[in-house]
């Protein structure tokens, strides 16, 4: 069954000053999708999160939103400062600025954030400072500030950029539960093999639009050489797509003469 | 013992020097709370830059015989609003775009000054402050700043926050970022002017770091610097006024210098936390 639509973007693109970082996408996000956008660095990722948040206006086109939706933003973890004063419970309440207006958290608010900390495996964890957290911890951190705004939709900016393996796992489980429980989602990555093969539909990007569908659909040699411009070869393990580095494979095996 | 006590408080016989001690204890304490913000941003230089403006302001009012709290204001307020944006769009660079516009305003002030106005003593008066000029309406104005800031950082408390830590997304989620911004600007750009006359130009932007940074290394939580910063702010403030009576010294250096010394021993006191806390702070 089709979901109904939450974000559509149509002819769509976006510009920095006067260079154009996506170019007239068409893009639809249902109710029930789980989409990761994939494409070398600059190739308009964020922008395109970016434009579906509102954050940024389209030069041309138009995105078209369903009225009142609720959207959670999980910025890069990159970007967070880590030295900053806060709390965690300070940073999941965070999201209700518009209504709760005074520093005291309500009730209600401490055992929605409770609820929600205790639901992401971050139980008692409340009082720490961001800082003290490991670093799947920080992540879920921000998971849960997007979820206490109860979204429909959940946008990610590279959740595992920078963390490692253990971390990614936890990640990618998380999502697929909260996927699950009906949250759609959509996020960036660069990590093709880690996190893109093991999501239900997959967009290529680089500008526009290279390829839309499953991963088995859109990880081929030649979408992936056409998204990042450059040889990538593509196993099957698993029943699911692996992609390997073109120019790595070639030094591997020149190395293996040398060997 | 009674001389003692006599002596101690032979400075809160005089009628200046109590008006003097009110406003700088009050100027400390917002400046501690205003400060809080400024540290977290990485925006000392907006608060150097904007006392530096505010005397371009101070210097015109002055020669066109307006009231200085009117002129100074509204040249303060209005560069204040200018620096945020710039500062915001980050069109050019911004800390140059930010040092030219306010030492621009600074020396247009004191151009002025030199030609128009009873150059030496007035120009001194700003630049260091002075505890001898400050009058009934000096009070009542850094009273009235300091409650308007109150109430709009307590009832605007969590937008305030979401804003400084993370803009991006407060945005996303519905904060007004650019007004938060705009309001926090007015609200220094009010500060440094009502401030002004007794702390001086070249140091209060020390006065907006230095509480701050402090309370910093004491907490690690946001609610918790809101408060402690304003009262390190009041206490630096009123012993550094209250000292410069004996020791003789310009009251805003003593101020700064008292500050200076309660940063030096928390951050002994606090050890490898308390550097750890203020190292990830910007433009200190």
């Amino acid at each position: 069954m089709i979901g109904e639509v939450l974000v559509e973007c149509a002819h769509m693109s976006c510009a920095y000053n006067s260079t154009l970082a996506i170019k007239k996408i068409d893009f639809t996000i249902r109710k029930g999708d789980f989409v990761g956008i994939v494409g070398p660095s600059g190739s308009g990722k964020t922008t395109l999160l970016k434009a579906i948040l509102g954050s940024i206006s389209p030069v041309e086109g138009h995105v078209t939103k369903k009225p009142h939706l609720r959207m959670g933003y999980v910025p890069q973890v990159e970007t967070v400062d880590w030295n900053f004063p806060v709390t965690v419970l300070e940073v999941v309440v965070m999201t209700r600025s518009s209504t709760g207006r005074l520093p005291r958290v309500t009730k209600d608010e401490l055992a929605d954030a409770l609820l929600v900390l205790e639901r992401l495996g971050l139980g008692g964890l409340e009082n720490r400072h961001i800082r003290e957290l490991s670093g799947g911890q920080q992540q879920r951190v921000f998971v849960a500030r997007a979820l206490f705004h109860r979204p429909e939709l959940l946008v990610l900016d590279e959740p595992t950029s920078g963390v490692d393996v253990r971390t990614r796992h936890e990640v990618l489980h998380l999502l697929a539960d909260l996927h699950d429980e009906g949250v759609s989602i959509i996020l960036s990555t660069h990590d093709l093999n880690g996190l893109a093969a093991h999501l239900p539909r997959l967009v290529c990007l680089n500008s526009e639009i290279i390829a839309d569908g499953s991963p088995v659909e859109v990880l081929t040699p030649e979408v992936l050489e056409q998204t990042f411009g450059a040889p990538m070869e593509v196993l099957i393990h698993g029943g699911m797509p692996v992609v390997v580095d073109g120019v790595g494979a070639d030094i591997a095996e020149r190395m293996s003469r040398l060997g | 013992m009674i001389h003692v006590v006599a002596g101690l408080t032979t400075p809160f016989r005089y009628q200046f020097f109590n008006n003097g001690i009110i406003v700088a204890t009050i100027a400390g304490a917002l400046c501690g709370l205003l400060g809080v913000f400024v540290v977290l941003r990485g925006m000392s230089y907006i608060g150097h830059g904007l006392s530096h403006a505010v005397f371009g302001g101070a210097a015109a009012s002055a020669v066109m015989n307006i009231n200085y709290f009117v002129g100074a204001g509204v040249w303060g307020v209005a560069s204040g609003v200018i620096i945020g944006r710039i500062a915001r769009r980050r069109l050019i660079g911004a800390d140059a775009a930010i040092g030219v516009v306010t030492t621009a305003s600074f020396a247009l002030g004191l151009a002025l000054l030199n030609r128009y106005g009873q150059a030496k003593k007035s120009i001194e008066a700003v630049l260091f402050g002075s505890v001898l000029g400050v009058k009934t309406i000096d009070i009542i104005a850094v009273s009235a700043v300091a409650i308007l800031s109150v109430v709009i950082i307590v009832a605007l408390y969590r937008a305030f926050l979401f804003a400084t830590f993370d803009p991006e997304v407060a945005e996303v989620s519905g904060v007004r970022v650019a007004w938060i911004e705009a309001l926090l600007m007015g609200l220094l750009s009010l500060t440094i002017l009502v401030t002004m006359r007794v702390i001086g130009t070249l140091l209060i932007s020390a006065l907006l770091v230095i509480p701050a940074s402090v309370a910093r290394m004491l907490t690690n939580s946001f609610a918790r610097m809101l408060w402690i910063s304003p009262i390190i702010g009041a206490v630096s403030a009123f012993t550094g006024m209250y000292l410069s009576y004996f020791l003789d010294t310009s009251a805003s250096a003593t101020i700064i210098l008292t500050g200076t010394l309660m940063f030096i021993v928390v951050y002994a006191v606090t050890g490898i936390r308390g550097r750890t806390r203020i190292s990830g702070l910007h433009h200190i």
